[in-house]
């Protein structure tokens, strides 16, 4: 009797299985973003409205990064997912590694549609966001200019914080000491320009606390314990809008990256991701995210469709990203191991 | 044996007793096992299958081979003194163009570089430019051509230590050891040797964390043991309460307490005491100070349960002999803790060794213990051979320092002279 049921529940479970397997080939269009507030943003303007107008059936899951993720579904055969934004290492590793399709511009409005750093072989930009310098208006007397005053400590006495690691310290170092936004990295590809940012960071070594995670630097700004830190532009706006703290920010000398939408390598819904793509580099769709949470976005006329109060805050308003340097993920992919390991050499001594 | 037992015996078919004896022995030991099966292929999956995952890891060098054979195969002949032949400029030529068609370079790319810092460079650019295969015995010349790094000997001498299928590049690195040109071992760079200090700064930390948690947990114990039930339960539950809240929520509290403007410079601020906030966070201080919170419990609580079978009678029995307070407490009581000490020492220690949030929220870019290093590699630049080199190297030393800790402890059972 119990055999019996057993067998029962065996060929039950076969079944459902094989029902799955078959939904699974023939499945819904699955877009992966990053969660949290951001992906919450994105299924109210992007999901819902694009479910309505393309008719297409979509679900959303959110990941954690990480190339070796990417890698395990397109080569290990469960490629459950069809578009995914990545960040700009994993975009360049998973390029190089034919992880994801070649992104055919023509039926997602043209090259011409979007900014050039948000164009890309295997992608095309999604969110454009800054390290910025961030300070509390309501604690300094005078507003820092830029990456020179957060490192003189007799004009503005106090701590600094910095992101722990070399990426985007070495950076913020050397435009702090008198390098130019566009030529960073032609430095940084020196021995000397390594040199000559530690020197410059040697200056206020012990004035430096470094952050982790990108919860820190708001946190270190609201406690005093940090007179000026480098943050991610859109924790600054958050805290101002629900924390009504009175956050200032300097854009110039920002760095900036990118997050990019990509298609898998493979995916049997290509039609449908191209719908999606073209839905959500559409300007009046882009421009519906900025006014939900501060990021810039790659449609070249998204930023025309917004009030001038969001678009001051933005990564991408004209003004803002005039002396912005992009992070130079080729730099970082080169180097971060190297660096890291003499960063921790330095921050020892 | 049994063959004498068994000719001595009468020729009935009676089965000796003895080795009666021994078939229901080893039956019950099955039996037993039997009940522990579920649990040993348990660990084995999910404990020891893992770990030694992450041993091979460690030593396991075949990302070259793979997108490189040809050339790998061209070099075992090669005696590394000049530059090779051109055979193998040619067989490189054909596997990068495969490789390229592939999209497997990069892997390569990846691994080289971590040997020679801007490898990768080296093989996209020429990948990139190498459009058609070089007419034959002309690959060498094309090469030096697209980069000049082909004309070089360490950039061949890269590929061939690279070549696998084992290799001991991680874990040399992992001790700040590299290997010259020559194959000799040599220490690495001054500006990349880090991973020595990183180990003794870790076993420091554990150490005065585990120093800290003893001075302090002991005279609590000692109170817990010594009071009524009912006074020391309600104790006990102060003990426990922190031991139940989440980690993360400990060491954001020292946070609050500890900063510039926070709890404890402010009352001495305004008691006078100080003129300046002191640094008491983001710095080694605040990262012992977290720690031993964190790990107190861990050594109470052994400490309470070996000092809780220790009778009052024997520390009566020596004031009624003569013996001073402190006599009777260091002859006679403290050996008798010695064991609850030993088993929440390590604990603390073992526990301290692999800390990652707490040194990461409250310490300074000086207080990274390895931890932070072994999740740095592996999640964010993805060089799990040096990850798990690394944890390689702290698993050695703990077991070894567990092994001395059982040396230390055998025979220590120290019963205040009394025999039983």
């Amino acid at each position: 009797m119990l055999k019996r049921k057993i067998v029962l529940g065996f060929a039950a479970a076969l079944t459902a299985s094989a029902a799955l397997a078959t939904v699974a080939q023939a499945r819904d269009l699955t877009v992966v973003s990053w969660g949290g507030a951001y992906q919450d943003a994105q299924k109210k303007v992007y999901f819902e409205p694009f479910k309505k107008a393309a008719g297409v059936p979509m679900n959303d899951e959110s990941w954690d990064g990480g190339v070796g993720v990417l890698r395990a579904k397109v080569q290990g055969g469960a490629a459950t997912w069809d578009v995914v934004q990545v960040e700009s290492d994993e975009l360049a590793v998973g390029c190089e590694e034919g992880l994801f399709e070649k992104l055919d511009y023509s039926k997602i409005g043209g090259e011409t549609a979007y900014i050039p750093p948000s164009v890309n072989a295997c992608g095309v930009g999604a969110i454009l966001y800054d390290f910025v310098l961030g300070y509390d208006k309501d604690k300094l007397k005078e507003a820092p200019k830029g990456w020179a005053d957060f490192f003189d400590t007799k004009k503005i006495p106090g701590k600094r914080a910095l992101r722990q690691g070399p990426k985007t310290t070495l950076e913020i170092a050397l435009m702090a000491d008198g390098v130019a936004p566009k030529d960073v990295y032609k430095v940084l590809a020196t021995d000397e320009g390594i040199e000559r940012a530690f020197k410059k960071l040697d200056t206020i070594k012990g004035d430096i606390v470094w952050w982790k995670a990108g919860a820190q630097p708001p946190q270190l700004l609201a406690s005093g314990e940090v007179a000026m830190t480098s943050v991610y532009n859109g924790r600054i706006d958050t805290a101002n809008k629900n924390e009504k703290k009175n956050f200032g920010m300097v854009w110039d000398g920002a760095l900036f990256t990118i997050d990019t939408w990509v298609i898998l390598k493979g995916s049997p819904n290509k039609d449908a991701a191209y719908k999606f793509l073209d839905f959500v580099g559409k300007a009046e769709n882009q421009s519906k995210l900025s006014e939900n949470i501060a990021y810039g976005t790659s449609n070249k006329d998204a930023a025309a469709l917004l009030a001038p109060a969001v678009l001051k805050d933005l990564p991408t308003a004209p003004d803002n990203i005039k002396n912005a340097v992009e992070i130079n993920v080729a730099f970082w992919l080169e180097n971060i191991d190297r660096l890291t390991e003499r960063f921790n050499k330095w921050a020892a001594k | 044996m049994t063959d004498a037992l068994l000719t001595g015996a009468d020729a009935s078919t009676e089965v000796p007793l003895k080795r009666r004896l021994r078939r229901a022995e080893r039956a019950r030991q099955v039996k037993a096992l039997a009940l522990v099966l579920p649990l040993l292929v348990f660990l084995l999956f999910t404990f020891a299958g893992p770990i030694a995952g992450m041993l091979w890891r460690a030593v396991d060098d075949r990302e070259v081979r793979l997108v490189l054979p040809q050339t790998i195969a061209a070099l075992a002949s090669w005696d590394g003194r000049d530059l090779p032949d051109e055979k193998a400029y040619a067989a490189l030529a054909g596997d990068i163009m495969a490789a390229r068609a592939s999209g497997t370079i990069a892997i390569a790319a990846k691994r080289l570089n971590y040997a020679l810092n801007g490898f990768r460079t080296i093989l996209t650019t020429t990948a990139r430019n190498l459009k058609t295969a070089p007419e034959p015995g002309t690959a060498k010349e094309t090469l030096g051509k697209i980069n000049p790094a082909w004309r070089e000997r360490a950039t061949w001498t890269t590929i061939k230590d690279a070549s696998g299928p084992v290799t001991g590049f991680y874990l040399l690195s992992a001790l700040d050891l590299t290997r010259n040109a020559d194959g000799g071992i040599i220490a690495a760079p001054p500006d990349q040797a880090i991973y020595r200090d990183v180990f003794v700064r870790t076993f420091l930390i554990s150490l005065s964390v585990t120093a800290l948690c003893l001075i302090l947990g002991f005279p609590v114990a000692y109170l817990l043991a010594a009071l009524p039930p009912g006074r020391s339960n309600l104790l006990m539950i102060f003990v426990l309460l922190p031991f139940w809240t989440s980690l993360l929520v400990r060491t954001c509290a020292w946070i609050v307490l500890l900063q510039g403007k926070g709890v404890v410079n402010d009352s001495l601020l305004w008691l006078g005491i100080i003129d300046a906030p002191l640094r008491l966070i983001y710095n080694r201080f605040g990262v012992c100070v977290a720690m031993t919170h964190v790990l107190l419990p861990f050594m109470i609580l052994p400490l309470y349960s070996s000092m809780k079978a220790i009778s009052p009678a024997y520390m009566r029995a020596a004031a009624s002999l003569g013996a001073p307070p402190l006599t009777a407490f260091l002859r006679i009581y403290l050996p008798q803790t010695l064991p609850g000490i030993g088993a929440g020492s390590l604990l603390v220690f073992i526990l301290a060794l692999g800390y990652y949030i707490t040194p990461a929220l409250v310490g300074g870019a000086a207080d990274q213990m390895i931890s932070y290093f072994i999740a740095l590699y592996t999640t964010e630049t993805a060089n799990w051979g040096l990850a798990s080199a690394l944890g390689a190297v702290l698993l050695l030393a703990t077991i070894l320092l567990a092994l001395v800790y059982g040396k230390l402890v055998q025979g220590q059972q120290v019963t205040g002279g009394m025999k039983n």
